[in-house]
Parts: C-alpha cells; structure tokens; sequence
C-alpha cells in the first residue's frame, strides 16, 4: 500500500533506504521535519549540529569516514555552509553526501527568497529538484548514487511546497552500506594550493563528463501532446503547468545542473513555441537562452513568489480563471508571541525605555510587530551584536548607552558567539540580551547546547551561557526573569551604563513548554477603570471590548505580565 | 472519481494541521491519490494558516485556487471570510461559530466585523455553521473541536461515517481515539 508521506518525511525515508548513517543539521523552515523524522530510525545516528557550517563539517567528515551522510538547511542557512561546500567540491567524496537544501519561494518563513540552484552552478555541483514525496524519496537514493559514482557531494533542492506538502510513497526496505575503507590521501583531502591546483581540474572533468551523461542518468520525463505549446520546467512549477495545460508538451527536468542538453535540444526541436516556467531566478532560462534556443520565461513571469496553475495559465494560455464569491476585506491576522511568551514583556520594556534594537532571527523577531514595534533592524542569524557594535562605531560611545542587541539562546551559540567576541575583543560597550527560553522556538522546539538535551530529548552536555560569556572576554554578565519587569528594566539599565560590554540573560522557558496546569488571570470589572495599559504589551488572550476588557480564558496562560502593568490592582494570578 | 478539494484554514495552534491529515487519509480509504498541502513556521504562531487537501484519481497541484475550493472548513469565522473567494460558487462552508480576535483589533486598530455568517450566505455558498468547542467539551475534551468539526464535513462530503471514523483511528494519537470518535460523531449528526 502506498503511504502518504509529507515531502521531508520522504527525504528521511530515502536516506534511510539509501543506507544513510549520519544526518546534522540546523534546524530552518521548510527544512526541520527531515532531521526530525531521520531521528526516528534506529539505523541512522542523527543530530542538531550549533549551525549549518558545522553540520555540513560534520557530514563530509562522515563522508570521509566511509559513511553515507546527509546535511540538512535552509536556504539562507547554505550561505552559512558555503565555506566548506565549495571546497568539499574539489575534494568530493567518500561515502556518498546528499547536501539538502529548502528553498522558500514567498517567504512564508524566510528574510529573503534567494535561489539556492545559483549555488549548484558557483560551486560545480549536481542539483537534483524533486517535485512531489515520491521524487523526493527517489531522488535522495539516487542524489547518493550520483554521489559515489562521480566522486562529488550533490546538492538535493526543495521548495516549500514540495518540503510541506503530503502525497503517496512507495517503500522499499532498506539497503544497507559497507562503511568504505579510510585511506590517507593528502592529494585529494588537504585542500592548500598545491593540491587544490589540482583538484580544480578534477572538477572541471567531473562536470564534463556529468554533463555529457546528464541525459542517461534519466532524471528528466517528457510528455508529448500539443506540440504548439512546449514548456520546460521542474520541481514544484511542474505540478502547477499540468494542472494549467494538461494538453501541452512537457519536458520536466530532475537534473537542474548540469542540465541534461542533449534532451532540452530534442524537446525543442519538436515544439513550436517554448516556454520555461521556473520559481525564482531564471537559472534554467538563462542556460537555455546561452545556448541559442528561443524561449520565452521571465518576461511573463515574476522572479518574486510563488506561482499558481492560474498564472501559468494567464500567461501562455489555456483554461480559464474560475469564478469566485468576492473578496472580502477583513482585518489582517498576523502571527503574534504566543499568551505567556517570556519575550513579550521582554519588548515592552525595551520599547518604554525608548531604546535602538539590533534584532536578531527567531520567534522574538515578532517584537517588530504592533503594538511591541520595538525592533530597529533584522538581518541575518547572529547579526544582531555586530550590527550594534556597529552602530556604535559610527555613531559613538553615546549610541552605546541606547542600544541593545536582542537574541536567543539557539541563535547565540549559531554565530551570537562570534559577535560577542568582536564586541569585546574590539573594545565596545553594547549591551546583549540573550533571551534564553530552552529551546529552538520557531522551528518546532528544537533542543540545542543550551538546554541539555539532545535531538531525542535524551540528557546531554549543556553549555552554561554565564560560563561562555565571561569566557569570551564579557566582564559584565547578569541572568533575569523577564516576567519580572522591575528587575528587568534595571538590569537593562545597568547594562547600559556600564563601561564594557554586558551580557543580560533573560532566562525562562517558552510558554508552550510548560506542562503545569494553566490558570487563567481574573480580571476585576469593579476595579478595572478601563486605561488599557494592560493592551500594550499586546498579549492575544486580552481582548478590547469597547465597553470592557475581557479576558479569553482558552488562551490566558496565567502568566501575569498584564497584571504587572495595572496601576489598580484589577488583574490578579488564577487560582 | 472526480478531484475533491478542500480547503482548511483557521488560527495558528487551533489543530488544523491534524484535520488536513486526517482528510489526507481518506485516500488509503478511497483507494484515490491525494495531494496536502501545509504551512509551518513562522504561521503558526497565532498566524492565520491555510491547508489543502485534494483528492481524486490524478492529483497534479497541492495548491487550491481562487474559486476551486468544493469545501471549506473554517475553525474560525473570520478566517472562513478571508479565505471564501477560494471557494467555488455554490461550495460549501463548515464554519465553527469561535471567534478569536486577531491583533489589529485587540490593538483597537480595526473592529472584529460583524455578521461574518451573513456575509457567507450573501456570497451564495451553502454555510453550515457548528458550534464546534460545545460538541467538543460534551464530548469529553475541548481539544476535539477539530474533529466534531471534521463531523460536520463529512456529512456534507457524503462520506459514510465508518469510513471517516476509521481513518481518524488510523491518524490520532491511540489513547484519544475515542474521544475523537465520539466528537466526530457529535459533528456528523449535527
């Protein structure tokens, strides 16, 4: 019986039928669930690694060990891994190394939507784009092939869509790989001048020779029916072009780099018209316009967002829109800090205090947001403590006593560290808050070096923040309960003043951890006078009712931050 | 058969991701293919999220277009209106009677619309409004709105009872089967 399994669940699975024995990864969305689900079988050893650079460090060291391994991220998390990717492309391989990365078209959970398949292209390196869970469990076995036999890592490259999409799979049992043998071989291992000299025409050979075989490994599939009509296309675009144009021709690609010529040449030769329909940048289009075939792509479709059968079939032709009831205008619903969350009180202090805030990426991100709005900037993971060091080089010591730089305990030990170390190295004064709730929240509750727990919950070596910020040469390092906005607020003050760096760690565990039972707040409708200062800290289980505050008793978890900002004693704990 | 599409949307944290496997498992059932399609991350957090389900012989897209929804389950009314352009004319909206204010309006920024069930019927879909936490507290625990909602959705499916109620017993987790069974129940009956 076919299983339906969700696109990152079926990259698990085929690793795991491609007898994978190692999987690091950071966990990033439309990533996660591949390293969580790779966890759950007993075969493979699989692991959160502190960031994606390390992870893929730790995958090629398994490669290089024998092993099959296979490294998980993000988009945004390969710029992180691109030092060592580009250079594990001249080494190549031992055991066969699948490098997994999940791009966001529309950025449902991204800062930018940059496409990864450039990186196949920089760094010499086959590309294989599945479009639905079957191909994503195919390709993964085939990703290790490809691997092995052309002594080279190989990228796989999802999208959202594909990576959080279900649909059926076929499994197949598991193939067991014979740890290959080590040998030392500095030619080939250590990458300095001399060798990497000559690595560098292994390289251009192994392309070569990919390339001329781009077309048996057979990872494209054409369908030949109106041939007035012909498109070219891959992963999930190639899903919306046969809801579009179920009658056109269709050569869909599963090889994005090299790309299988001999068959585009083929397929165009026998279509009138050609179009490519590809998310993102025009990576296929651009190869094929070099190549001098007529073909038509990015002057009918955006470089922005995702696409639908709809656009496609506005843009070339083909069914009609279907009618629809009205749109209607309502009030937005953007996500929010969940009831309870310990940043919340964390930004509404930051806010009152009228201070800059470098921000950094997580849930805390959401402080950016009405009514909080207490964020200045967002960049990239760990950017927060240069960008404040930075602000106070430009602008001087004074910035310094206005600025803090705000971020988590996952995203400091991803590459907070390092910022820290340049902060004091550097001789600044920012102050850093690390808002410390136990765990990876974005992503699904992630467990890192700092909580003491490994990827299955089991106890592992914990890194104690206070230990690692005076190591890294911080003299003025403090931990808080961010529910307690008193102590909070002069902890931040104190920071501020301070003639160095300071290091606050605002510490108490994400609110959808907790297991105690919830007891919401009661609220005094006699005493309450109807201020609405307990809105601001823009809590969603407190609702304004016009007339009255109300209290949403299915969301309140209890925490009492609303009551701390009533001056008349109207909000009390639950009981 | 003849593709089914639904569309599932609700507030971030309300279990609509459950919902979406659940009528995804419907295909082992039906012997059909089936295509779902999810939103994680950063939407979930109070968010508002969408989630398909197509079902038919040959499912090509997970995506569900403006005007092509048969179905759509909404946890919330405000979110049934946002997302009722999706449906086609004369489709069917299960829409659970909670409302849960998004942040424009506990900001005072915006005002929760009123007469949300009204603007449904005066778009022309079919509305089947439920009272989804009542069935799900009579039937022992709040946490079963999703599936006296998922009742109420299979009914106006046409999909016979057994079938559904032996899918949910494949999906959720086994010490709640029969709670989940007996909201299920309570949804379908109405």
């Amino acid at each position: 019986m076919k299983e339906l399994y969700l696109g990152n669940q079926a990259i698990a699975r085929g690793a795991w039928e491609a007898g994978v024995r190692v999987v690091s990864a950071y966990p990033g969305t439309p990533s996660t669930e591949i390293t969580e689900f790779a966890a759950t079988y007993p075969e493979i050893y699989a692991e959160w690694a502190p960031n994606e650079k390390v992870a893929l460090e730790v995958a090629f060291g398994a490669s290089l060990g024998g092993a099959r391994a296979m490294v998980c991220m993000k988009h945004v998390g390969l710029n992180v891994a691109a030092d060592p990717l580009f250079t594990a492309a001249y080494t190549g391989v031992n055991g066969g190394l699948v490098i997994v990365v999940a791009d966001d078209p529309g950025m449902h959970s991204s800062q930018n939507e940059q496409d990864s398949r450039y990186y196949a292209r920089s760094a010499h390196l086959p590309l294989l784009e599945p479009a639905n869970s079957a191909e994503c469990l195919e390709f993964v076995r085939r990703a290790f092939e490809i691997s092995e036999e052309y002594d080279t890592p190989v990228l796989l490259r999802t999208t959202t869509r594909v990576s959080h999409s279900r649909s059926l799979v076929e499994l197949s049992p598991r193939q067991e790989q014979p740890l290959k043998a080590y040998q030392k071989d500095i030619a080939k291992n250590v990458m300095m001048p001399a060798m990497a000299k000559g690595r560098h025409l292994a390289v251009e050979a192994r392309e070569k020779r990919l390339a001329a075989q781009a077309q048996e490994l057979g990872l494209h599939s054409v369908r030949f029916g109106d041939t007035k009509v012909g498109i070219i296309t891959s992963g999930i675009a190639s899903c919306y072009v046969d809801e579009a144009l179920p009658e056109a021709s269709v050569l869909k690609l599963g090889l994005i780099n090299p790309l299988p010529m001999k068959a585009i040449h083929e397929f165009a030769r026998r279509v009138e018209k050609l179009y490519v329909v590809e998310e993102l940048e025009p990576v296929i289009e651009e190869q094929l316009k070099a190549a001098g075939l007529s073909v038509k792509g990015k002057e009918l479709f955006s470089v922005q967002g995702e696409y639908t059968a709809q656009a496609i079939a506005q843009a070339i032709g083909g069914r009609q829109p279907a009618a629809h009831p009205p749109v209607a205008s309502v009030p937005g619903r953007p996500p929010v800090m969940c009831p309870g969350c310990p940043h919340r009180g964390v930004f509404y202090t930051l806010k009152s205090m009228g201070l800059t805030v470098t921000g950094d990426i997580g849930c805390y991100t959401l402080g950016a947001a009405a009514p909080l709005a207490a964020i200045d900037a967002c960049l990239c993971m760990g950017a927060s403590i240069g960008m404040a060091q930075g602000m106070e080089l430009a602008r001087g010591r004074d910035q310094a006593r206005r600025t803090v730089a705000v971020i988590g305990d996952s995203t400091f030990i991803h590459s907070g560290m390092t910022g820290l170390a340049e902060m004091s190295y550097n001789g600044g004064h920012g102050t850093v808050l690390i808002l410390d709730n136990s765990t990876t929240g974005m992503t699904g509750h992630q467990n890192n070096p700092t909580n003491g727990k490994n990827i299955h919950g089991d106890p592992a070596p914990k890194i104690d923040l206070d230990t690692l910020c005076r190591a890294l040469g911080v003299p003025d390092v403090a931990t808080v309960d961010p529910f307690d906005l008193k102590g909070l607020k002069a902890a931040i003050q104190h920071a501020l003043d301070f003639d160095g760096v300071s290091v606050i760690i605002a510490r108490r565990p994400c609110a959808l951890l907790s297991k105690a039972p919830v007891k919401p707040i009661r609220l005094d409708a006699e005493k309450c006078r109807k201020c609405r200062a307990c809105m601001r800290i823009g809590c969603p289980a407190l609702v304004d009712k016009g007339d009255h505050i109300a209290v949403d008793t299915t969301l309140c978890t209890g925490c009492g931050l609303c009551g701390e900002l009533c001056a008349f004693g109207a909000i009390e704990k639950g009981e | 058969m003849k593709t089914i599409r639904i569309l599932i949307t609700g507030v971030g944290g309300q279990g609509t991701l459950l919902a979406s496997r659940v009528l995804g498992g419907l295909a082992g059932e039906l012997g059909c293919d089936v295509k779902v399609s999810e939103v994680h991350g950063m939407a979930q957090r109070g968010g508002s999220v969408v989630t398909y389900v197509c079902l038919g012989d040959h499912v090509a897209s997970p995506l569900i277009e403006q005007g092509e929804a048969d179905f759509l389950l909404a946890f919330e009314q405000l979110e049934a209106v946002r997302y009722m352009h999706m449906v086609r004319p004369g489709g069917t909206v299960v829409v659970n009677t909670q409302t849960i204010a998004p942040m424009p309006v506990i900001t005072g920024a915006a005002a929760y619309p009123e007469g949300l069930l009204d603007t449904l019927q005066e778009a022309g879909l079919k509305v089947v409004a439920v009272d989804a936490l009542r069935l799900a507290e009579q039937a022992g625990n709040a946490r079963t709105v999703n599936t006296a909602l998922m009742g109420a959705l299979a009914r106006q499916m046409e999909v016979p009872q057994e079938v559904m109620l032996r899918t949910l017993a494949r999906i959720v987790p086994e010490k709640t089967v029969e709670v989940n069974q007996a909201a299920f129940r309570l949804g379908y009956e109405g």
